[in-house]
């Protein structure tokens, strides 16, 4: 019965897979007119990046909501994890290899991350790949004993988290003035979206490090 | 055959890989690597249908770096229950 | 140009983002206060954007500027505005009833709402399918993380069950979204409507089988109702409300949404089917509703069986408008009245210490309001006149009758009677002498002050039913 199922199941994947490609194969070239309208209106969006013009400016709502589900993820981490009674973990041995190249490391990483976010606005990089860089080094100085897991973030820690949303929030609802949420003025389009990705990169980098952080804290059961 | 519609027809082959294994598998860390199979062929299909003719098209590469965080987002939601529910279980 | 800034439409996703934000700030188990006064501004701004709809029609608001196709789009339609009314209307009595119902131990209850209210409004108010996608998983993510508050197995277990279908659905309709972009190279939906000619190539149909098939997962359509019972039930109490009252309607709105304005041709073929699935949910939901001792999970079966009646509609949408209106009407009741439900329950829980149907017996003599709102709401359930469920399922069989489609007047009537059967199996019991040795907790009168105030929403709703209608009208095609 239960491989019955299965072998159900497996021939329905490959029905749909066979069908998907049929689809693909069978269409007319692309009618794509979108990436004539970014070139359009590049002057205007501030930056020099098509993507990056995209991500912060033609569709920077969605990047706005994406932020918030970022937070989220942490926040039901802490719904889910908190709520258990489970002993802390100190944090991992120091390997002295480890700590020296942790020690090494760190400040070349906070180096690419800074050139990572200055490099976006002409060239593939950005505010999100600058905080993945920043959360990997808060990853191997925990995983060389050198920063603890956290267990319930500080008013500080908390601010740092939800700095980079609410700072975003604050200017899309300013930029109302100008007539709809987050319509930068075009001469100031520029400063305005270096700002929100440099607080987005200290902001997504904690909250990608407290992904992990957040689970290190607490070794269920240990 | 340009190569944005090679990464649109394995990103179909992924997508459905990815499915099949959510379904059928029962481990809840393989479900999962099983449902970043499927978001990551969605992405292939959506960057690489859009650039079929060879040509640039920055707006699904736009929605497909949102589309990866949220993803990550995601899966380490789901990482911490598996984990939280790991923990509980032996503590019983 | 500063009126921008009076516009109510794009406060109603800025203003919860900034609560749940802030509530995060101020650190676990705080942000009520907040959350409350912030919910009454909503309420009022939802009201001020119905007032602007049923006046002048449809309100844009054009995010950054740049208009659709290059930007995004907000639209606020009759069919928008309803749904953020049940919104907003369902969150601030709930708010007021979870303020008494953590006390102190609310974990990151209010965040988790605020974004999740954040969600529903972005997802009812975006007119484009990308943003949709990150609207719903939004939407995902909170609702898995409430479910998971209490942190205990079983709803750890049902949190990750939940996540894991809701991202499946999520990437289903990825897959759709992605296929649209490919062969129109928009993901606009007033961009899109006029380019759906009448013979669309194979992969317009794989994307509408695949997004609409990953939101009936999501809404918990028979037979993808599994994941259900065990969230809804096994949830904190304003929790579960939130969940059976909004989070599956949001699904529920975008089918809608998608099958009048993206793929109409398409949802024509499969209506049929979608109905019948509807007529299963009803008699499954209800059957097991019937056989459950546990009182939550009774609640959460009846949720299954009241979703099914919003699928009734799709076999008979047709221009008269009627299956729309019975459609949105009963999303509206059925909110209402759930949340009600699931309000009174976690009050009779609270009351009597026990989860069980057994258990009930006495609750009559001890928390008389909240059995009256458990009454109240099951009036509405079983579509009794004056409610809103009665409004619902009577605009249902007209619909059905002008059809000549006989069949689902006899599954809404049947629905109807199993809905009476299960929730008069509750007020029987808590009737009941209490046993000798029962003891009764008190319950703060807030809690049960809410409850009742939804339930009597619920009912009362059916006489406004003119000015909903109307509401309806604007915009629909």
């Amino acid at each position: 019965m239960k491989s019955a199922l299965r072998l159900a199941v497996v021939l329905l994947a490959l029905v749909l897979a066979g069908t998907l490609m049929a689809a693909i194969l069978e269409l007319p070239g692309a009618n794509q007119s979108l990436p004539a309208a970014v070139a359009a209106h590049m002057a205007v969006s501030g930056v020099e990046h098509p993507v990056t013009a995209v991500l912060l400016n033609f569709r920077g709502y969605d990047t706005l909501l994406e932020v918030a589900v970022l937070l989220l993820a942490l926040l039901g981490i802490g719904a889910a994890v908190h709520a258990g009674s489970e002993t802390e973990d100190g944090g991992a041995e120091g390997d002295p290899v480890l700590a020296a190249l942790a020690r090494l490391l760190t400040p070349l990483l906070i180096l690419a991350a800074g050139y990572l976010l200055w490099a976006g606005a002409h060239r593939p990089g950005g505010a999100f790949q600058a905080a993945a860089v920043l959360a990997g080094a808060a990853v191997l100085l925990h995983l060389s004993g050198q920063m603890p897991a956290w267990s319930s973030p500080g008013l500080l820690l908390r601010l740092g988290l939800a700095g980079g949303l609410l700072i975003f929030l604050a200017l899309a609802a300013g930029l109302l003035g100008q007539g709809a949420l987050l319509r930068y003025p075009p001469e100031y389009a520029g400063a305005l979206i270096l700002l929100i990705e440099a607080s987005l990169t200290i902001s997504l980098g904690l909250i990608l490090a407290g992904l992990f952080l957040m689970l290190a804290g607490r070794r269920g059961g240990a | 055959m340009t190569s944005g519609l090679v990464f649109a027809l394995a990103g179909v082959l992924l997508f459905v890989l990815g499915l099949g294994g959510v379904v059928m598998l029962s481990h809840a860390l393989r479900r999962i690597l099983a449902f970043n199979l499927m978001g990551s062929g969605a992405f292939l299909v959506l960057v690489g249908l859009a650039q079929r003719d060879g040509g640039v098209d920055p707006v699904p590469q736009a929605m497909v770096l949102t589309g990866i965080v949220v993803a990550v987002a995601a899966t380490a939601l789901a990482l911490a229950l598996v984990r939280r529910l790991h923990g509980a279980h032996r503590d019983d | 140009m500063t009126d921008a800034f009076l516009d109510p439409l794009p406060w109603l996703i800025v203003l919860p983002l900034a609560w749940a934000a802030m509530a995060f700030l101020m650190g676990a188990g705080r942000g009520a206060r907040l959350a409350i006064v912030a919910l009454a501004m909503q309420l009022f701004l939802a009201l001020i954007l119905a007032t602007q709809v049923l006046e002048s029609g449809p309100v844009t608001h054009v995010v950054g500027g740049w208009g659709a196709p290059l930007g995004i789009d907000l639209l606020a339609d009759g069919l928008s505005v309803a749904m953020l009314l049940l919104t907003q209307a369902v969150a601030l009595p709930l708010a007021v009833y979870a303020q008494a119902y953590f006390s102190r131990e609310a974990g990151q209850f209010w965040p988790l709402a605020g974004f999740l209210l954040a969600a529903l409004n972005a997802l009812f108010l975006s007119a484009d399918l990308f943003n949709l996608y990150v609207t719903l998983e939004l939407l995902s993510l909170a609702a898995v993380g409430l479910v998971a508050l209490g942190g205990k197995p079983a709803q750890v277990a049902a949190a990750l069950r939940y996540l894991l279908v809701s991202l499946t659905a999520s990437g289903a309709y990825l897959m759709g979204v992605a296929l649209i972009y490919g062969v129109y190279g928009t993901v606009s939906i007033a961009t899109l409507a006029p380019l759906m000619g009448s013979a669309p190539p194979m992969a317009l149909w794989l994307s509408a089988g695949l997004m609409l098939t990953g939101l009936l997962a999501k809404t918990a359509l028979f037979p993808f109702h599994f994941w259900l019972p065990p969230a809804h039930g096994g949830a904190a109490a304003p929790v579960s409300a939130l969940l059976s009252a909004l989070v599956v309607k949001a699904s529920f709105y975008l089918v809608l949404r998608l099958a009048l304005d993206v793929f109409p041709n398409l949802t024509a073929l499969v209506a049929p089917g979608l109905g019948l699935l509807g007529a299963a949910a009803i008699l499954y939901g209800s059957w097991r509703a019937l056989r459950t001792h546990h009182i939550k999970r009774l609640v959460a079966w009846s949720t299954v069986a009241q979703l099914g009646y919003l699928f009734l509609v799709f076999p008979l949408l047709a221009p008269d408008g009627l299956a729309l209106q019975a459609g949105v009407v009963q999303a509206i009741a059925h909110g209402l009245a759930k949340a009600a439900m699931f309000a009174a329950v976690g009050v009779l829980m609270l009351a009597t210490g026990r989860d069980t149907l057994e258990g009930l017996a006495g609750v009559a003599h001890r928390v008389p309001l909240t059995l009256f709102a458990f009454g109240l709401a099951g009036v509405t359930l079983m579509g009794l006149p004056p409610s809103a469920g009665f409004l619902a399922k009577w605009l249902l069989i007209d619909a059905a009758l002008s059809h000549g489609q006989w069949g689902w007047v006899a599954v809404v009537i049947g629905g109807g009677l199993l809905a009476a059967a299960y929730v008069f199996k509750v007020l029987r019991q808590a009737f009941l002498l209490a046993p000798e040795d029962s003891r009764f907790q008190p319950v703060p009168r807030s809690m049960e002050w809410a409850a009742f105030v939804l339930a009597a929403a619920s009912v009362v709703l059916g006489l406004r039913g003119v000015e909903l209608m109307a509401l309806l009208a604007q915009g629909a095609p």
